[in-house]
């Protein structure tokens, strides 16, 4: 199946959470959605979320820091039916 | 997350609703600001909503939002806050939520709560407006406040008996020490932040620098990353035409750098220093003025000389030699918000 991506780059929370909740809505069981996002928040936020709504969260990996940019973070979330 | 929980005890499918204006306090400071990283960088509603075991729908409310704030019905609390028109507001948008098909309906929810307390706020939160909200937000009924809900008539669940009514609760007024009691027996150890401190439009400084964006626009109306920017740095409008946003540390420059391609920026070449955005038209001696202001905020604010790039959003560069400005010269008229 491929990969559905989603990047919220520069976007804060909760406004990544709230582009992956209405994403995800769109998509179909089993589906999986690359989620990348530069808010450090979402280190807690996008698994609190997959936890809430019962989707389970594949991998979460991140950059390693730049100065200027800070880190980069990617969520693979597997969609599970509600 | 007091009132969810009273309900849930009674063995009631709860799911949480957050609306997301664009001015929430918590989640935001903490994200840009590097040197509040020792705090939990979470979104409290999706805390709260785990540890209670319920669903939250977070809500992207930012366009129909504005009209709440540019133009409410019942006016402004101490500073740009529209409290009574924000809770009318946002219970109507449950209702709609609920209604809509598809999402909230397909749970078949029957009512609505909030954690609102009689007196807790001067002016959104009194026994007056209890009804209006109800009334004005078309939930009527349907409206249960679980925590005050003694001080008030009986609404539809309890009335049906979805709900006991005896099992409510009759807190008033500003001390939150009842609730705080009320937590701890229902083995609520810790809460996010209570209610009231959580908006920006009731901070005096942000509505200070929302006030001059609108005067420098001319109109009163903004963009989401307009009040975004507002949340971030120091505001210095030197003249009508342009202003300047430095941040104050890494977190805030980094969150700026983002900015780079709408604003032309700043930036230290000379010295260890911010990142600072030109929000405006500035003229070649604005520009000078920008970067001795800059120059002020950075190491080599004692320097005799200081380096500054201009970086312009369409990719031109040019550096400016000078002096940093100055602290007496610095006229506290510009700090915006200080």
């Amino acid at each position: 199946m491929a990969l559905e991506t989603l990047d919220t780059r520069g976007l804060l929370c909760p406004l990544p959470v709230i582009r992956t909740q209405d994403r995800i809505r769109s998509l179909a069981p089993g589906s999986m959605l690359v989620v990348t996002a530069s808010d450090a928040g979402t280190l807690q936020d996008i698994p609190a979320w997959c936890r809430v709504h019962g989707h389970r969260l594949v991998t979460t990996e991140q950059t390693e820091e730049d100065i200027e940019k800070g880190r980069t973070y990617r969520f693979t979330i597997c969609v599970v039916e509600q | 997350m007091l009132a969810a929980k009273v309900i849930a005890d009674q063995g009631i499918a709860v799911e949480g609703v957050n609306f997301f204006t664009g001015f929430c306090v918590e989640g935001h400071t903490h994200a840009i600001r590097e040197n509040r990283s020792k705090r939990p960088k979470r979104n409290n509603a999706l805390w709260v909503a785990e540890q209670l075991g319920i669903k939250l729908h977070i809500i992207d409310v930012i366009e129909e939002y504005k009209d709440i704030v540019l133009n409410p019905r019942h006016g402004y609390g101490a500073h740009l806050n529209p409290c009574l028109d924000c809770k009318v507001f946002m219970v109507k948008k449950a209702m709609e939520l609920w209604l809509s098909d598809g999402f909230m309906s397909e749970h078949g929810f029957d009512f609505i709560i909030t954690g609102e307390v009689i007196g807790q706020r001067p002016k959104s939160q009194r026994k007056a407006t209890m009804p209006l909200i109800a009334r004005e937000s078309g939930a009527d009924d349907r409206l249960l406040r679980p925590l005050c809900a003694k001080f008030l008539p009986e609404t539809l669940p309890e009335r049906e008996g979805w709900v006991d009514r005896e099992a409510l609760f009759g807190f008033h007024g500003r001390n939150r020490t009842p609730q705080i009691e009320l937590a701890r027996r229902l083995g609520i150890e810790d809460w996010a932040q209570p209610a009231g401190g959580c908006c920006f439009l009731t901070d005096d400084s942000y509505s200070d620098k929302l006030q001059d964006l609108w005067q420098a626009q001319g109109v009163r109306s903004y963009e989401l990353d307009d009040i975004m920017l507002l949340k971030v740095g120091r505001h210095i409008r030197p003249a009508a035409n342009f202003k300047l946003i430095i941040g104050r540390e890494l977190g805030e420059n980094r969150y700026l750098e983002g900015y780079r391609k709408q604003f032309p920026a700043l930036k230290l070449e000379s010295h260890k220093g911010p990142l600072c955005l030109i929000d405006g038209t500035p003229s070649a001696a604005d520009l000078l003025l920008a970067a001795r202001i800059t120059g002020r905020y950075s190491q080599g604010r004692e320097a005799e000389q200081i380096v500054v790039s201009v970086n312009w959003p369409d990719g031109r560069r040019e550096e400016l030699t000078t002096t940093p400005l100055p602290k007496a010269e610095l006229a506290p008229e510009w700090l915006i918000g200080a």
